[in-house]
């Protein structure tokens, strides 16, 4: 509940403070985003499960939009950028779709 | 106490989540994806970008092209149409279908005892055409290619239409020479004396010829080429 909240605060703050993204951090920012999210329902779906663990959940969340940001970073340094944060973008979407579809049988029981 | 700590980390974890993507989405929204964008894409946006230059380029080209040469046909057809009006107004004078004005003459002829001809009309009218009139009204009826005199005297009759005297005449042309051309000795004043009439004439500087001819469409004759 309280991560619900602190999410809500958090898109209160960005709407608020019209922050700029500086130009480093730009072509990582979406793959980290869509990361942190599959880490979040993730988390979501653990907590269904009745097995969420903070220090899982800060670990998967840290370590999957480092990860994400790296393999784009790689990526731009191979020359081979924008089909790798395509591929990062697949495969986190299908782990998305697959959490999803579990939290969808807890809540929906179907 | 350590329940609490993990539980700040992980709200803290989710507002960066939920600030991130709000910024991410903000500066998609705003357009400047291309400063973010890389090289490899840049280079093919610009490639695409400079393909419909050219494109759009040939168009304007083309069109200009085409432009001019609409131009130069509106010119051309707005002579063409000038031109056509210009000889539609000297051929409905000539033909009796618009109104005409201008310097000429104005003849009225009386016929007390009834004896004026109509040949004597007729060469009125020849007469002022040799003088160069260029446009006749007898009566109410305007003179055209094929007006025909005819009846007997005291009776004449114009195209079907019947004259009674006194017989006015107007012509436009030259006053002076349309005036001498009627007073030539035997000419249509002597006439008319003899026949016991008289000829008043008027020299005018603004003639105006009102009556009109009903414009008739060949039923044999078409324009030959060339």
């Amino acid at each position: 509940m309280y991560a619900a909240f602190a999410l809500v605060i958090g898109v209160v703050v960005g709407l608020f403070l019209h922050p700029t993204v500086p130009q480093w951090l730009a072509p990582y920012l979406p793959i980290a985003v869509i990361a942190a999210l599959d880490a979040v329902f993730g988390g979501l779906r653990a907590r269904l499960d009745h097995i969420f663990n903070a220090k899982v959940f800060v670990i998967s969340f840290v370590a999957n939009v480092v990860v994400a940001a790296f393999i784009v970073f790689l990526g731009d340094q191979l020359g081979v950028g924008s089909q790798l944060s395509m591929a990062v973008v697949v495969v986190l979407g299908i782990r998305i779709f697959g959490n999803a579809a579990a939290i969808r049988r807890h809540i929906f029981k179907a | 106490m350590r329940v609490t700590a993990s539980r700040i980390t992980v709200a803290g974890l989710c507002a960066v989540l939920g600030f991130a993507g709000v910024i991410q989405v903000r500066s998609t929204a705003a357009g400047d994806t291309l400063a973010a964008a890389r090289p490899d894409d840049l280079v093919q946006i610009l490639d695409g970008l400079q393909r419909r230059e050219d494109d759009l380029n040939k168009e304007v080209v083309d069109l200009r092209a085409t432009l001019a040469r609409l131009r130069s046909s509106g010119v051309s057809s707005a002579e063409a149409l000038a031109e056509a009006n210009r000889q539609a107004e000297a051929l409905g004078i000539l033909a009796g279908t618009v109104p005409a004005a201008g310097t000429g003459v104005a003849i009225t002829i009386t016929d007390p005892q009834r004896r004026v001809p109509p040949e004597l009309l007729l060469d009125a009218v020849e007469e002022l055409r040799n003088a160069g009139a260029e446009a006749f009204q007898v009566g109410d009826v305007r003179i055209g290619v094929d007006s025909a005199f005819s009846g007997g005297g005291g009776s004449i009759v114009l195209d079907g239409v019947a004259l009674t005297a006194p017989y006015g005449i107007l012509a436009i042309g030259d006053p002076p020479t349309l005036a001498a051309a009627l007073a030539i000795p035997g000419g249509v004043l002597d006439t008319v004396r003899r026949a016991g009439g008289t000829m008043g004439t008027v020299q005018s500087q603004q003639i105006r010829i009102d009556a009109l001819r009903p414009s008739r469409k060949p039923t044999y004759a078409r324009p030959a080429g060339g």
